[in-house]
């Protein structure tokens, strides 16, 4: 199948923000690990990484919006059905979380982690759901 | 939506991804406004009129006016 000028340029945009989200997840892990395990809970280097993680992350989300206004009017649909969704679920889905661990239903803390995931996951079915839906 | 954009574009002998090339969008959103199952913003539906060298209501008809 031929490949049109704007399929090569949302690639190369999508190839761009796999990239920043790469460095991102791994200047996380850096900043979780890397007092305890590399620099010996120096609080300098710690702020360092908290400061390159946060960064880090402000470069994916300039990247992620330049992805989206590259998309085109179907796709940025898609997008935003994914989104509102897993927005809406993580907020309605954490608060009730959030309640479980405050009225001691659940015998574990809630984790932000699982928010975390809980949200991607529904990110990523609901993405599947909708380029599948306009097939 | 209907819309003439199957006829027209057989007419113009493009393929969908012609198309999609031409109006800068995915081969996916040319087959689904073809299909009925999504409607084009008003920039693109102006290319589209531009392309054809129609007027918008001559390639989109809205069924609730009709």
């Amino acid at each position: 199948m031929k490949t049109t000028n704007w399929e090569i340029q949302v690639k190369k945009n999508t190839k761009k923000l796999a990239i920043w989200t790469a460095l991102w997840t791994s200047s996380m892990a850096l900043a979780t690990f890397g007092p305890k395990f590399i620099w010996d809970e120096n609080t300098i280097l710690t702020i360092l990484a908290v400061l390159l993680n946060a960064l880090l992350g402000l470069g994916m989300i300039l990247m992620n919006i330049r992805h989206i206004n590259a998309l085109d009017d179907l796709q940025k649909k898609i997008q935003l059905d994914a989104m509102g969704i897993a927005l809406g679920t993580g907020v309605v889905g954490g608060l009730s979380y959030s309640l479980l661990d405050i009225t001691n239903l659940i015998s574990n803390d809630a984790e932000i982690s699982f928010l975390v995931i809980f949200m991607s996951v529904t990110y990523m079915i609901s993405l599947l759901i909708g380029q599948k839906r306009y097939k | 939506m209907k819309n003439r954009l199957k006829v027209l574009r057989a007419e113009y002998n493009f393929t969908q991804a012609d198309l999609a090339n031409k109006l800068g969008v995915s081969r996916q959103t040319v087959n689904a406004i073809e299909k009925g199952k999504f409607d084009p913003s008003l920039p693109l539906a102006f290319k589209m009129s531009k392309l054809f060298q129609l007027s918008i209501e001559e390639i989109f008809q809205n069924e609730e006016l009709e």
